[in-house]
């Protein structure tokens, strides 16, 4: 009886604490309100057992994990060619509103594939990726409103371009750990925007860069939406398809290993200075060619596009989706560019809903949608001698181990 | 010119001080870039406004102005504090064992969260803070305001008494056990959970107390302000070596001067670019920050 009694004070405990601290941004029957449903979730919870609340990560994984053998099977069934045909008739089916969504969808994988290569594969935290987006887009804009230079001669310029700047910009800080590089790049996102906001005589300020041309090619120009689709559709396979390559390869493994341990590998022979600039620059380059394509997509650039907060977007794309992992990282780009248009029904509380499920998501997932299962393992260790495996790499703070 | 631009710069960076405090001491205990930190100094401005209005409304004010600050002052340090606590508990605790980036991004989360919280519930428009403490003195030909005073006075009484909780309380050694080596306090019988709590009680209670002053100095708050407070802060951290409690002080009181002569002698447009790079200069020639302790790698 006591026992009872005791555990429906703890029930009531949570919603009277929601109800204090909500109390003076909500008002008194706001906070009651918020309270009372807070009451009907917690009797819930209790209804539907706690022992079912415990196992929930565990009955999701498991979902997941069925889920992506369906989609194995599906996948070895349809092979790549349907899934293709597929993405090449979208177009057809969606409104023009929809094809917009998916182009920027479709930039956002280029971008987010690109920091996979910083973040998910070098293990390099960087804040700032947005400016290496921004460095290609306004490459392409003012190349075009004051040279008229083609498209096609600018997406590489842009791509080179943004490349130097990550040179210039690791070339110096890669030497600094984690955390202090993430903020170097951070402080150099912000610099670069507000200077792009400044230099008003090449830049026009916070108007931004109007008329950008469009891209052409044998005559034909780009100004429907299902072209740019299209054009962004070639992007991002051909940016998958080099990620993934790299990922294979000996560069690929060499970044995995530095980011892993990264004295270990020096001492294996890895050049992890020229191992890192590469990473950074690879992905900066890549940055840049989506800032070109951007350009053109818009034919108007401004610096409000490339805020901080894009830079983190993009940056929990790569979480969200799977650290590491390709099709995750997609996945990623995807869910958090269809989610706010999907709680569009929520309008003013559409932001509010998607932090709260960035949250509960990253509760129930630590390793993403489509984390690898390596990175699983390394999770959840299932007997001591993956235990022993454990390290203090910079995703790995597992036991409560600092990185030094 | 000089003098004003320096006694502007002392009150700003003591603001960034008392933010960067919280950073630098979540860091130190968790290695974690708390980013909803900004939004809990914008929290704790917004509570200033709403139990300062309350005590308006009362009579409060009227009666005594000194007791309604000191009251608005208490009540809103302990309001933040409790948020702190409870996105610890939220966001932070579940996600101890979790991949080092994945907290990042509850933080994040958390940090969209609150600020449309505040939004949808006070409103997107520009909140009044009432002028209280005008006046002022002159020195040379610099305007010195009262509260400009009031503002460096409470953030040095503030950083004293956290010194003196840091140095002296059995929590303080606590935490500073704990920010060594988490396995071995909790080996000596140190609840580290607690002094996870703890520090983010603090913590969030100096940033309200910042988000507070700089809410009376400028008069006006909105709901995004966090955003740009909590980036410098967090760069005042890292440049006075993050996780190092004089370092954080330091580094905000620079950061607020550089901020101030640049704005004053250069161009006030830029006044961030000088911001970030000083940061990234100071970074470059000195890595663990200006009082960081170089730390040797362990292998």
């Amino acid at each position: 009886m006591k026992r009872v009694l005791f555990d429906m004070l703890t029930y009531l405990l949570i919603p009277l604490w929601f109800v204090l601290l909500t109390l003076p941004f909500l008002g008194i029957s706001g906070s009651i309100k918020l309270g009372a449903v807070l009451l009907v979730c917690s009797a819930f919870i209790k209804i539907v057992e706690t022992q079912y609340i415990a196992s929930l990560p565990n009955i999701l994984e498991n979902r997941v994990e069925r889920i992506k053998n369906r989609a194995k099977k599906i996948d070895g069934r349809l092979n790549m060619g349907v899934m293709l045909l597929i993405l090449v008739l979208l177009p057809f089916t969606l409104n023009r509103y929809s094809i917009d969504i998916a182009i920027i969808a479709g930039i956002y994988i280029v971008l987010a594939l690109g920091l996979n290569i910083v973040v998910g594969l070098a293990g390099l935290l960087a804040l700032g990726y947005i400016a290496f987006y921004a460095v290609g887009a306004y490459t392409f804009a003012l190349l075009s409103t004051q040279y008229h230079v083609s498209f096609w001669t600018a997406l590489p310029i842009g791509g080179l371009l943004a490349a130097v700047f990550g040179l210039l910009l690791g070339a110096p800080t890669l030497r600094l750990r984690g955390d202090y590089l993430a903020i170097v790049t951070l402080g150099f996102g912000e610099i670069t925007r507000i200077i792009l906001n400044n230099w008003d005589a090449l830049t026009g300020g916070p108007n931004g860069v109007m008329d950008i041309g469009r891209p052409e090619i044998f005559g034909y120009r780009f100004n429907t939406p299902a072209a740019f689709y299209y054009l962004i559709l070639i992007m991002a396979i051909i940016t998958a398809t080099v990620v993934k390559r790299l990922n294979e390869s000996r560069i690929g493994r060499a970044w995995v290993a530095i980011r892993e341990d990264e004295v270990a590998a020096e001492a294996m022979g890895i050049d992890t200075t020229k191992m890192k600039l590469l990473a950074f620059s690879l992905g900066a380059a890549i940055a840049g060619i989506a800032g070109v394509f951007y350009a053109a997509k818009m034919s108007f650039v401004s610096p409000e596009s490339f805020t901080f907060l894009e830079s983190i977007i993009i940056l929990c794309m790569v979480v969200i989706g799977g650290i590491g992992s390709i099709p995750g990282v997609i996945l990623g780009a995807v869910v958090l560019i269809v989610l706010p248009e999907t709680l569009r029904e929520f309008q003013d509380y559409r932001m509010l809903v998607f932090g709260a499920s960035m949250v509960i998501m990253m509760i129930f997932r630590p390793q993403g949608l489509l984390g690898s299962s390596a990175r699983r393992m390394e999770l959840e260790p299932v007997d001591e001698r993956a235990l022993g495996h454990e390290d203090e790499s910079l995703y790995d703070i597992k036991k409560g181990e600092r990185l030094e | 010119m000089f003098l004003q631009q320096l006694i502007n710069g002392l009150t700003v960076g003591s603001v960034y001080a008392l933010i960067a405090l919280g950073y630098t001491m979540v860091y130190g205990i968790l290695g974690l870039i708390n980013f909803a930190h900004g939004e809990i100094y914008m929290t704790g401005a917004y509570l200033g406004v709403i139990f300062f209005g309350i005590f308006t409304v009362m009579g409060l004010t009227a009666k005594s102005l000194t007791l309604s600050i000191i009251l608005t002052f208490i009540l809103s340090i302990v309001y933040s504090s409790a948020y702190g606590y409870t996105i610890e508990k939220i966001a932070y605790r579940p996600l101890r064992h979790a991949p080092r980036l994945s907290p990042l991004i509850t933080a994040l989360g958390v940090s969209i969260f609150l600020q449309n919280y505040v939004m949808l519930s006070q409103g997107a428009k520009d909140k009044v803070f009432p002028t209280i403490l005008s006046g002022g003195f002159t020195i040379g030909n610099a305007t010195v305001s009262n509260l400009q005073i009031f503002i460096m006075v409470t953030s040095v009484v503030l950083m004293v008494l956290l010194h003196l909780f840091i140095t002296k309380t059995r929590i303080g050694t606590a935490m500073r056990a704990t920010a060594q080596d988490k396995k071995m306090a909790s080996l000596l019988g140190i609840n580290v959970d607690n002094v996870i709590s703890a520090t983010f009680i603090i913590g969030s209670g100096l940033a309200a107390a910042g988000g507070m002053m700089i809410a009376m100095h400028y008069g006006l708050i909105n709901f995004y302000m966090g955003y740009v407070a909590g980036l410098k802060a967090f760069t005042a951290a890292v440049l006075g070596g993050i996780g190092n409690i004089p370092g954080a002080m330091l580094g905000g009181i620079v950061l607020g001067l550089v901020e101030a002569l640049g704005a004053g002698y250069i161009s006030s447009e830029y006044k961030d670019v000088f911001a970030f790079g000083i940061l990234i200069l100071v970074l470059l020639f000195k890595p663990s920050g200006l009082l960081g302790e170089n730390l040797q790698e362990k292998v």
